[in-house]
This record gives C-alpha cells, sequence and structure tokens, in this order.
C-alpha cells in the first residue's frame, strides 16, 4: 500500500515539491494536501499583476482541480490544521484527524502586523493572497477612495503602483531613508521615488507609524510627526514573518523559522518542512528561487535519494509595469570595494556595479536592465573583470564588442547565464529543451524547463532564446489572418496601409497580395474602417464595403424593413422634436415606436423606400441621424445632474451635450457609447460604458472598457480630471488612440485588454504631449466626419438607394 | 421562348451592388460585379428571408445581410457549411443596358 504523505500548505513551494514528485515517482505517495485558502495553488507572485487588473485569478492558477484529479491529490482546501500530533502522527483539522507516514509542513509566511492601535479595524488589510486582493480590488472601485501602503519594500510598492493604476490617492509610509532598502541604493531608491510621485503616489520616508484612527472602520493613519493621511484602506506590507505556529506546538525545533537540514528534514525525521516557513542555516528566505530549490530537495528526499539544499544569491526585479528595476548581489559600501556607477538623468538610467578585487559583489540597474542577467551571472561566476573594466558598466554588448541587438546580446550568453531567476532555469537548459523536445512557443518553454512560468520578468528573454534558437521557425503568436484573402492579420495590414501610405481598397489589396479580387464581406469593412481612419480628408469612403446599416443610415430589420433613430444630444429632447416625430410616425403608419437604452427614440418598421421622406421631414425639426447604426459613436446617456437633481456635483447633462455634440459622426472600430452620471450613485450607468464619466465634488473621474452586451464587464478608471475642458480632451484623446489600434469590431474592453490598459495610460494620461496630439488628430478628422448622412441622401444622394430600378408587378394584368 | 425586357442600364446599378426589381412574384435582385458582369436572383435568402440586394457584393458573390450566409451569384447556390438555393434569373447585357427574360417570371405565375 502506498505511504501516507499529508501536506499542510497549498503553495508554491509545496506545489512545486508535488510536480517534481509526481514526476520521479507518481504511485509512491497516497497524498492529501491542505490549504487554508479555500482554492488550489496559484501564483502568488503574480497577485500584484492581478491588482492591477493586468491579469486575472484564472490566468495565475498553476493547479487546476483537473491536476489534482489526475494526480490522485486528496485536496482539503479551505480547512485549517489546528494540531500535528507526532506520537499518533496525525494531523487534526476541523476536528477531523489525518493519519501520515511522512508530513510536510509547508505554511509559508505571515504578514508582519504592526502592534499599534487600530490595526483590526476593517479596512486594514495585508497583501498575501486572492481575498486580500479581492477585498482591495473592492475598495478601490469606490469613487474618490483613498489608500495608505505601510511598507515601501517590494510587496508594498507592488501594491501602491496597482492601487493608484485603480484610481485611488495612494501614500506609502517607509520606515527607512529610501525606498526598498534591501535591495537598493540610495540613489535608485530615488529615481525609483520620483517615478511613483510622478504617477501621483505619494511617498513618506522615515515615516514612524503611530496608530491607525476609525471607530467603526479605518479611517486614518496618524504618524509620530503628527501627520495625518485619511484612508479607506490601509495595506500592511511591513515584512513577514515565518509561519511557524502549528510546528511550536508540536514541539519541533524552531528558531526563527522551523529548522531545517539540508535534506529539508525537520528536527523529528518524519516531518520535512520547506517554503517561507523554514530556517536553513540561520537564513530565512521570502523570494521564489529558492523556495523552488528547496522543493527540488524535499521531492527527492520524499522518493529516498539524496539531496542538499544549497541556497543561492537571487536577484531582484520589481514588478510594476513601466518601472525597470533590477538589483543582485551585496551593494553596500566598504572600503574594500570600488564602484562603478553611471548616471543618464534625462533618460532616468542609473548603474552602479560594485566591484571587490575585480570581481563583481553586486549590482542595481535601474531605467535600463537589459544587462541585468549578465551582470548577475559575472557575480555568481566570480569572473575576473579586468580585462573590460573599462567598458563594464555600459553592458555586455559593448564590453563583448558584440553589436547593440538585443538578440545577439542573448545569444552570446554563456550555457550556464541564468535566464529564469524564479526557477533557477539557465540559457543552456532552455536551450537544449528548445532542440530536443522541439519546443516552439513560450507555453511549451514554461511546461518544460518552468523558465518565464513565474513573475514573467523573463519572458522577453525566453522569447529571444526561442527565436536565436529557432530562427524564422519561432513564429511568436502566430497570427490569425483577417480573413480567407489574406495571410496577414489585422495589426499588419493596418502598419502596411500607414507605412505604405496605400489610401484605397485596391491599393491596399494588390500591394498586399489579397488572394481574391475584390476581398470578402469581412475584410472590405475592416479595410474601409482602416483608410477612413488613417487618411482623413483623403480617403473617399466605399459604401459599397459598407455593411447595409451603415450604407443606407438605418437599421435593418429582420423582415427588411428600418428602424430610424434620431440624435438627442445627451438624451435632451423638446415638445417640437417629440411632434416632429409623432406625425412621421402617422404620416408613415409606423407600427412600433420604442424607448430606446440610449435615451433617444427608434422608429421601427419602415420601408427602405420611404427612408428618404421619414429624413426629410426629421430633418425639418432639427433632428439628424442618431447613427444607431454605426460602428461609430453612438449615444451619450446623461442623468440630469446639477441642473434638476439636489445629488448632482456637476452638469453632467451639459458635460454629455458638449461630448456629443463634439464626437458625432466618427467612426471607431466597433460601436462607442458614452454615459456621463452626475454623481457616483451613477443613474447614467457610466460604469458599464466604453467609455464613462463620473462627476464627483473635485472634477471628472474618467472610466473606460465597460460592457454590457454579451460580455458583462465594470469599467476601470482612467484618470482624475479637474475640469471639462480637460475631461473633453482625455475622452477625444482616449477614443482616438483606440480608433488607431483598435481592431475593426473590437469592443474598446478588448483592444484594453489586449494592449494593456497601462499602455493607453500612458499615452493619454501621462503623456501630455501625445495626449494632445491625439485630442488633435481627433479633432482633424471630425472637420470630415461631421456631416448628416440624412440630409445628403435627402438631397439625393444614393437615389439608387432607395427605388427600385424597374417595375413589373403590372404585368399580369397588363397582359 | 424567351421574353427580354429592359430594365435599365448598367450603370443604374453599382459596382459592387445590386439594385432590385419587383415582380409578381417578388423582389429579385440584379447584381454588377467590380468586372461588370451582371446576375439576377430572387432576393430572399432562403435561410430567414433576408434581401440579398442588401448584402456586400464580393466577386460573383453576395453575403446575406441578416446572418451572413454566401451566395454565388453565378448558381445561385449556397457556399461553404451552408445549403440551400436561390433562384436564378437570365439577364443579357446589351449595349449598356440590361434585359432580363421577363417570361423566367411571368410564366412562373401564369403556370
Amino acid at each position: 500500500m502506498a505511504e501516507k504523505l499529508v501536506i499542510i500548505g497549498a503553495g508554491m513551494a509545496s506545489g512545486r515539491m508535488l510536480e517534481h514528485l509526481f514526476e520521479a515517482e507518481p504511485g509512491r505517495y497516497d497524498v492529501t494536501l491542505f490549504g487554508a485558502e479555500p482554492r488550489g495553488n496559484y501564483n502568488r507572485i503574480m497577485l500584484s499583476p492581478v491588482l492591477a487588473g493586468e491579469k486575472r485569478y484564472e490566468d495565475i492558477v498553476t493547479h487546476d482541480a483537473d491536476w489534482y484529479a489526475a494526480n490522485n491529490v486528496r485536496c482539503r482546501f479551505g480547512q485549517t490544521v489546528t494540531k500535528i500530533d507526532r506520537a499518533a502522527k496525525t494531523v487534526f483539522a476541523d476536528g477531523v484527524e489525518t493519519p501520515y507516514d511522512r508530513l510536510v509542513i509547508a505554511t509559508g509566511s505571515a504578514p508582519f502586523i504592526l502592534p499599534i492601535a487600530g490595526r483590526y479595524l476593517p479596512g486594514v488589510r495585508a497583501f498575501r493572497d486572492l481575498d486580500d486582493v479581492e477585498a482591495m480590488v473592492s475598495m478601490a472601485d469606490k469613487p474618490d477612495a483613498k489608500a495608505v501602503v505601510i511598507g515601501g519594500g517590494l510587496l508594498g510598492l507592488e501594491a501602491a503602483a496597482a492601487l493608484r493604476g485603480r484610481g485611488m490617492e495612494v501614500v506609502v509610509l517607509h520606515l527607512s531613508g529610501h525606498l526598498m532598502e534591501r535591495q537598493l541604493d540610495a540613489a535608485a531608491g530615488y529615481l525609483l521615488r520620483r517615478e511613483l510621485e510622478g504617477r501621483g503616489i505619494k511617498v513618506h520616508c522615515k515615516a514612524q507609524t503611530k496608530a491607525i484612527l476609525g471607530t467603526d472602520r479605518v479611517e486614518a493613519v496618524a504618524l509620530d510627526d503628527g501627520t495625518i493621511y485619511p484612508a479607506d484602506l490601509v495595506v500592511m506590507a511591513a515584512g513577514i514573518r515565518p509561519e511557524t505556529r502549528l510546528a511550536t506546538d508540536a514541539g519541533i525545533e524552531i528558531n526563527r523559522g522551523i529548522v531545517v537540514d539540508d535534506a529539508m528534514v525537520t528536527s523529528d525525521s518524519d516531518i520535512l518542512a520547506l517554503g517561507e516557513c523554514v530556517e536553513h542555516k540561520g537564513a530565512v528566505y521570502g523570494l521564489v528561487a529558492p523556495l523552488y530549490d528547496m522543493a527540488k530537495v524535499a521531492a527527492k528526499t520524499l522518493t529516498g535519494t539524496e539531496a542538499t539544499f544549497k541556497p543561492v544569491q537571487t536577484a531582484t526585479q520589481l514588478k510594476v509595469t513601466g518601472v525597470s528595476l533590477y538589483s543582485a548581489g551585496d551593494f553596500a559600501e566598504a572600503d574594500d570595494r570600488e564602484e562603478i556607477v553611471l548616471r543618464d538623468a534625462t533618460a532616468g538610467v542609473y548603474k552602479r556595479v560594485v566591484l571587490k578585487d575585480n570581481r563583481v559583489l553586486g549590482a542595481v540597474l535601474y531605467g535600463d536592465t537589459a544587462d541585468g542577467s549578465w551582470f548577475f551571472d559575472l557575480l555568481k561566476r566570480g569572473t575576473d573583470i579586468a580585462p573590460m573594466r573599462d567598458t563594464l558598466i555600459y553592458g555586455q554588448s559593448y564590453g563583448g564588442g558584440a553589436s547593440a541587438d538585443p538578440l545577439a546580446a542573448v545569444a552570446a550568453l554563456p550555457a550556464e547565464a541564468e535566464i529564469c531567476g524564479c526557477s533557477g532555469v539557465c540559457k543552456g537548459t532552455i536551450a537544449n529543451a528548445i532542440t530536443s523536445k522541439g519546443l516552439t512557443s513560450l507555453d511549451d518553454v514554461r511546461a518544460h524547463t518552468k523558465a518565464s512560468a513565474s513573475c514573467g520578468s523573463c519572458t522577453g528573454l525566453v522569447e529571444k532564446l526561442l527565436m536565436a534558437t529557432l530562427g524564422d521557425k519561432y513564429n511568436p503568436a502566430a497570427i490569425q489572418p483577417m480573413c480567407n484573402c489574406t495571410e496577414l492579420g489585422h495589426d499588419e495590414v493596418r502598419r502596411l496601409i500607414v507605412a505604405q501610405e496605400l489610401k484605397s481598397i485596391p491599393a491596399v489589396m494588390q500591394e498586399l497580395g489579397w488572394k481574391t479580387s475584390c476581398g470578402c464581406a469581412k475584410c472590405r469593412p475592416a479595410l474601409n474602417y482602416y483608410l477612413v481612419a488613417n487618411w482623413p480628408g483623403e480617403y473617399e469612403d466605399d459604401g459599397q464595403s459598407r455593411f447595409i446599416n451603415e450604407r443606407v443610415h438605418a437599421n435593418i430589420q429582420k423582415d427588411g424593413t428600418y428602424s430610424v433613430v434620431p440624435r438627442m444630444f445627451g438624451g435632451l429632447t423638446t415638445a417640437n422634436e417629440l411632434r416632429a416625430i409623432a406625425d412621421v410616425a402617422d404620416k408613415f403608419d409606423v407600427p412600433t415606436i420604442k424607448v430606446t437604452g440610449g435615451q433617444r427614440i427608434d422608429l421601427l418598421g419602415i420601408k427602405k423606400e420611404d427612408l428618404p421622406a421619414v429624413w426629410a421631414d426629421l430633418n425639418k425639426a432639427g433632428m439628424m441621424s442618431g447613427a444607431a447604426y454605426a460602428k461609430g459613436l453612438r449615444t451619450v446617456k446623461t442623468c440630469v445632474g446639477s441642473d434638476w437633481c439636489r445629488f448632482g456635483t456637476q452638469d453632467s447633462t451639459g458635460l454629455g451635450v458638449r461630448i456629443e455634440k463634439f464626437m458625432w459622426g466618427s467612426w471607431t472600430p466597433a460601436k462607442l457609447k458614452l454615459a456621463v452620471s452626475g454623481c457616483p450613485r451613477n443613474c447614467a450607468e457610466a460604469t458599464c460604458k466604453d467609455i464613462g464619466v463620473i462627476c464627483v465634488d473635485s472634477g471628472y473621474e474618467i472610466h473606460f472598457g465597460g460592457a454590457a452586451g454579451l460580455d458583462i464587464k465594470g469599467t476601470e478608471v482612467l484618470c482624475h480630471a479637474k475640469t471639462e475642458d480637460e475631461a473633453m480632451e482625455i475622452i477625444a484623446a482616449l477614443t482616438q488612440l483606440y480608433r488607431e489600434q483598435g481592431r475593426y469590431l473590437e469592443r474598446i474592453y478588448k483592444w484594453a485588454k489586449r494592449v494593456g490598459s497601462d499602455s493607453i495610460k500612458v499615452n493619454v494620461v501621462e503623456d501630455l504631449a501625445k495626449r494632445r496630439q491625439l485630442f488633435e488628430r481627433f479633432v482633424y478628422s471630425q472637420k470630415f466626419a461631421q456631416v448628416d448622412p440624412w440630409e445628403e441622401r435627402v438631397n439625393g444622394r444614393d437615389a439608387h438607394e432607395f427605388a427600385a430600378m424597374a417595375d413589373f408587378q403590372m404585368l399580369q394584368a397588363a397582359e | 421562348m424567351n421574353d427580354w425586357v429592359d430594365i435599365g442600364c448598367l450603370e443604374d446599378v453599382p459596382r459592387r451592388g445590386a439594385r432590385c426589381i419587383k415582380t409578381p412574384l417578388g423582389k429579385i435582385a440584379v447584381f454588377r460585379t467590380a468586372d461588370d458582369r451582371v446576375f439576377a436572383i430572387d432576393d430572399q435568402c432562403p435561410h430567414k428571408g433576408g434581401p440579398l440586394s442588401q448584402g456586400i457584393v464580393h466577386g460573383a458573390q453576395v453575403t446575406c445581410p441578416l446572418h451572413n450566409w454566401v451566395f454565388s451569384l453565378e448558381t445561385g447556390t449556397a457556399q461553404g457549411a451552408d445549403k440551400g438555393a436561390v433562384r436564378t434569373y437570365p439577364l443579357r447585357l446589351h449595349q449598356d443596358r440590361i434585359l432580363i427574360d421577363a417570361h423566367s417570371f411571368a410564366a412562373a405565375t401564369a403556370a
């Protein structure tokens, strides 16, 4: 019968250990896995991107129910082990006894909660597991919410950046004189601080937190120096300590952590421990690389193979999108050490390498971290750098005389160079796996070598390695062609339209080698949109490449009749307009009149030949097409705002009307619906729109990327604008960026997911010059777009569309 | 026996587009391709009755505006995985005039 293996803790270390164990001896143990969280193993390092909204929980699950089932793991998730009885060799959870032959303690660490008043108030969270992330996200969703992050280390800063990205006001309190003092020197700490402050995060160093204030929930944080920061959320990120309570109670030897030997065995030979809860030769570990090494050793010990845990030096990277920061080794100053520093203030680059006897002891890189693994490799190998000392700081490509081509730089790395710090995978291992196992994709490499499978910061290196090893055979993210008429994807086509200045559909098809003579119903409307969007004023719209609704400016219905929706700016109408609509309904026997979700009126069941006459009557009353059929600006929904509503903070109706008057007529990749709510009660439902505005006392909170159709998705906050003008500029710039980058029929939320909201924020929020350029391109394109298509047709354009060519209905009667 | 009647000139139909003629049988869609060939088929998709004249014309094919079925203008048969067909009507191009065989639809009702 299989031996009984019980594991306490379903985190990254035990998860990796199980992988090794099942690989080596699949059926050897009958495994029971306890986890305090009500879920299986996920990549805890990636909680920061989840908090930032860049990834979803599903993206970071490492072992799903199928994996546990396939390996016959008895999962006891959500059950906390309360006692280990070493004499009886059982553990207790929820009053149930589970016997073991071998026990593995992998309880990880617990966040260090400062022993100050108010620490248990609701609204005080650690940043440790998914529940913390979910709680923080729901807090960040509230308008004007404020967060105080205690601790300016790796975890605290990742939390701060993510919360700021979600629109919270964020203050970071840090005890030491500069941020991340364990990984960074003061200069790099300063650059990091400047970057974070540029994003609107307040950083308070040398901050002694005195108390957390609040009655029913957290309201503020008080410092020793008398400063008080208001807070709706306090994140405790002041450090972690090994979670040793179970082991202590069981009488296992404890120091700072659970003491283990080189084979990961505790003072009880039947009990192993690994991960953040252990202490090995006086050291405890918090980064993932050594934990994975422990997992390897523990798995070997469990299968009776001799193995020794040898701690290696580790490098650190901060996972804040847009910040490049790398540190490794020891970089403290000392008399017998020398340092080489390179600063480029304009480019925001700082590099410092610490040397002793011509060998690299440590390196700190900020702004440009491309050479991180190279320095780290020199450090670990103890390479004598004397011959390249003069150019060392400029990095590998300079010193080695190789070109600055990053691919060449990766190709030049020695086989032992470490690529993935988390899993300790070196270049040779990956390259061998690629050739011997025929790997062709990033996912393959992750599955076979574990490289790039944890924090993902080496993904670029792994991709370059794939390119260098496979050459042309490497086809990153095989591109989905636009349609069967071409091999090219939407993005390439668009890029080539710009690069080769292609200004007509026949030109695109000719130059890009279309396989059909005149395209198909998929590619033609897409090409027409790309050309309209890229060449305003130059490209002549091709009506025959538009879907019927956009060709005849009404919505085709199932019976071949059309529906007509006049524009009502901001959902406002007048008695005159309503009278005209009523008259049209009478005159043309309109069978159904319906109020739409976009705050206007739909006349359904109109015969195609009647359309121009209907439009003529509506035009006369001052109404124009509502573009209810368009892949373009549809509606701007509003509430009554400060004009009428007792809660309204701004003139939401006025702003909505202004936006709609400014933006009507614009074509976008897919339909674009907006809304403006006058207060956070959000009666205009702005938080499920493509772009939404929530008015607040201090101005306008701009949201984007919502959906309430096939998919349901709340918006995310783009930024805060102080004035209507600023809000208008941001909304137009955002729309223009979407117009330029969105694939045809790709709604704004899908585009945002594809390109990443950070890149959008950089262009629309952070870089004011770029925002202005986008805005100006939008304004320019509107010059040609704001023509009422109904009026054109009332005046005779495309008359052939609305009349039969010949009528033979009377043929029989006449004969 | 044919009964060729004039329904209009080539220029009345936009390239890569269609116009309708009304007949006792219902509408017939007259198509003109990018290379100036003309075709006539029933203006009713066999799937859900969509007006094929309103579809996007590509090559000698049209895509129905309601649910994207694609039909050959030459044979009237649905392309790809969809099964079905629409009736085709003989057309002639005499210089720039389009002629349809009125017999093809008049006879059908008379019979």
